[in-house]
């Protein structure tokens, strides 16, 4: 409430950042409405198993954050796919398909990411071979059925994981490091030999990017615990056999030679892309033009975006991030939500 | 296979074609460019224009060090310049290996324009020639794939056992240099390709796909050039015959010369160095090129077409589809006169 009158805050997207920004924005008094395209809140949360390091359950994360969006005062809008944002008189308006859905005097843009489409790296045969998959494929076998990484009722004897997919990659056309493919890898080969301890797990990597905290430890754990190899090296090319195992060619940058392994599996591990779903504003250039994730004025001082006043960003659709820190960035963002309503 | 790989579905011209031959194909397989050259005229009524000026495009001589790169691009760009001065803009390359230099080249010249201007000072100064780069460039394959419906309803034969009416299993080798440097300029892009699986399924076979199926054939320029390096050659084609093999393929299939010729002749070398022998019961697999398949689909003669030339016999192949041949006439000339039958050499070939 300020000056006696109850503003009006919009949150596009109900992933953790949106929720965060959705629960801190109710809490300073604001009239929150939340928009998220699916019917339901929670993002690619809903599609996890468990979160790095300390292998959190997803389930019980995504639990707390709608018990707490239950228990404030927060204007539901799932369904609805806010696609532009235009200005009226300091007012925000909202459309979907050029359908007006709402208005704000603020608005925190939170659409997150999308995953790189590995088909793009033909290389690997993912989309052709049905044992290539990719880590949120995994994410999901894990979380719903681990049987069936089994193949004909067999533990799997070997399974692969190919780091930085779409990520550091120029050929690609991207430049950027998505930063926690690497913590996943290492995340998802654990959980790989906890379920099958037999099973021969190997990392293909270009250099272990475990920036994190508690994250280097669970490198550490990998290697000396769980006794997972990583090797140096790029995959260049993965076919199928008779079998349907996959046979991967790929060079050992620490021994200096080429090398061939057969797996049963081969994990993708894809980087973060710009959300195919970005919000247009107005007509201003809002996203960073080499890697289109959205660009703040001032990454030093803020989250308010290029070209409107009162539009800020909150989570991974600013660029690769961990959940904890797109939650940090949604609260922060509904704080320069309340500063600028304040200020104005 | 899905159709994730329609990006790389290119364009190629319909008609008006400038031909380019091969310097190793007509000698590899003598009758491979002339059967296109009929198929395109005389069975889809395509005009295709050859010029006796053509010359090699240095290819080899390029890859081996001998040749230095401005002298191979003004090379090429002669050739251009013959299209332009007969009219034409749609260049048909017959090699892979020229299939992939004219594309360098041709990336070349557009990252770097003040290079092909030099170039074209260099071709002015010596010939007095002027040259445009080609309207539309592609590999001879590419023009079967674009008709290969077209081709399969005029076909007289299928790529189907007679006896058992499978489907043919048929492998597929791409020339490296068609699609691995620039995949965008390659029906399918590199690692998928579609040019030669598309020409199989649409005359009613099918495609084996293979561990190896990517790997090189061992036609590397350095590898069978230096004769001390030759065992490498031989080691490349052995492990794509090896990873080949349990799929008991009936063919071969190749769109690179040179990628023909050593799945075909390297089959025998290794049979007498090693003892290895691959394809069904032991009889090796018959390796053709993209022309000679349209020739055997569209019922052309098997000796009139330059099938006997091959190190593997391809008769086992002609009774699989069902095709009729005169076995007396396979090493005859035009008058039917014997033209005298191979005969197994005594010293090592390698």
């Amino acid at each position: 409430m300020l000056d006696g009158k109850k503003h009006r805050i919009a949150v596009i997207g109900a992933g953790p950042a949106g929720a965060a920004a959705a629960i801190s924005a109710a809490a300073m008094g604001m009239e929150v409405d939340w928009y998220d395209k699916e019917n339901r809140p929670g993002g690619k949360l809903n599609d996890y198993h468990q979160l790095f390091p300390d292998r959190s359950s997803a389930e019980q994360i995504l639990a707390d954050f709608e018990g707490r969006t239950e228990a404030i005062e927060i204007k539901k809008h799932f369904g609805t796919a806010v696609n532009r944002i235009e200005t009226d008189n300091r007012q925000l308006i909202l459309l979907s398909d050029n359908e007006i859905v709402g208005n704000a005097d603020s608005v925190i843009v939170a659409t997150g990411f999308d995953f790189f489409d590995a088909r793009l790296k033909e290389e690997f045969g993912y989309g052709i071979y049905n044992h290539v998959i990719t880590s949120p494929d995994l994410e999901q076998i894990l979380k719903t059925n681990p049987e069936d990484l089994r193949k004909e009722g067999a533990d799997p004897a070997s399974i692969a994981f190919v780091h930085c997919v779409g990520s550091r990659d120029q050929q690609a056309g991207i430049n950027y490091c998505s930063r926690l493919c690497c913590i996943t890898g290492i995340k998802q080969a654990i959980e790989i030999k906890e379920l099958f301890p037999s099973c021969k797990v190997v990392n293909f990597y270009i250099d272990i990017r475990a920036f994190g905290s508690g994250y280097e430890e669970l490198y550490r754990e990998a290697q000396e615990k769980y006794k997972v190899q990583f090797i140096r090296g790029r995959v260049s090319e993965a076919s199928e056999n008779q079998q349907h195992r996959i046979l991967l060619k790929a060079e050992d940058t620490l021994m200096a030679r080429p090398l061939k392994l057969t797996v049963d599996w081969l994990v993708l591990l894809v980087g973060m892309v710009p959300s195919c779903t970005q919000v247009q504003i107005d007509n201003h250039q809002c996203t960073d033009q080499e890697t289109g994730f959205y660009q703040p004025v001032n990454a030093f001082t803020g989250s308010r975006m290029a070209g409107q006043p009162g539009i800020f960003t909150a989570g991974a659709c600013g660029g690769p991030m961990s959940i904890p820190e797109a939650t940090a960035s949604g609260r922060s963002a509904a704080l320069e939500a309340w500063q600028y309503i304040k200020d104005r | 296979m899905k159709n994730y790989w329609k990006d790389y579905q290119k364009d190629i011209a319909e008609d008006n074609y400038f031909y380019v031959r091969s310097c190793i194909r007509q000698n590899f397989f003598p009758g491979a460019e002339n059967l296109f050259i009929d198929i395109l005229r005389n069975k889809l009524g395509k005009v295709v224009f050859e010029d006796a000026d053509h010359t090699t495009c240095t290819g080899i001589g390029y890859h081996t060090d001998i040749v230095p790169l401005e002298t191979t691009m003004t090379v090429v760009a002669r050739q251009f310049a013959l299209m332009k001065e007969k009219g034409y803009q749609n260049l048909v390359v017959s090699c892979v290996t020229s299939f992939g230099l004219y594309s360098e080249i041709l990336d070349l010249w557009k990252h770097q324009p003040e290079l092909k201007k030099k170039i074209a000072g260099y071709l002015a100064e010596a010939t007095g020639r002027v040259f445009d780069e080609p309207g539309n460039m592609v590999h001879a394959s590419d023009i079967l794939y674009k008709y290969r419906n077209e081709i399969a309803a005029i076909a007289k034969y299928q790529l189907v056992n007679r006896e058992t009416g499978e489907p043919l299993k048929i492998v597929d080798h791409i020339g490296c240099h068609y699609a691995k440097t620039f995949p965008e300029r390659g029906v399918g892009g590199s690692e998928f390709p579609q040019v030669l699986t598309g020409l199989i399924t649409a005359w009613g076979g099918s495609t084996v796909d293979y561990p190896e199926r990517r790997h090189c054939c061992g036609f590397g320029f350095r590898h069978y050039m230096v004769q001390t390096n030759r065992g490498y050659s031989i080691s490349q084609s052995k492990i794509k015959l090896e990873s080949m093999q349990p799929y008991e393929p009936d063919l071969i299939v190749a769109n690179c010369p040179g990628c023909a010729m050593f799945l075909d002749r390297w089959q025998y070398t290794l049979e007498e160095t090693e003892g290895s022998v691959y394809g069904q019961n032991g009889r090796k697999i018959p390796v053709v090129t993209h022309e000679e398949l349209a020739g055997i689909v569209l019922g052309y003669d098997p000796w009139e077409i330059g099938l006997q030339t091959h190190q593997v016999p391809v008769e086992e192949l002609l009774d699989k589809i069902g095709i009729e041949y005169d076995p007396d006439l396979k090493y005859t000339d035009r008058q039917g006169n014997l033209i005298g039958n191979p005969e197994m050499i005594n010293q090592q070939v390698c």
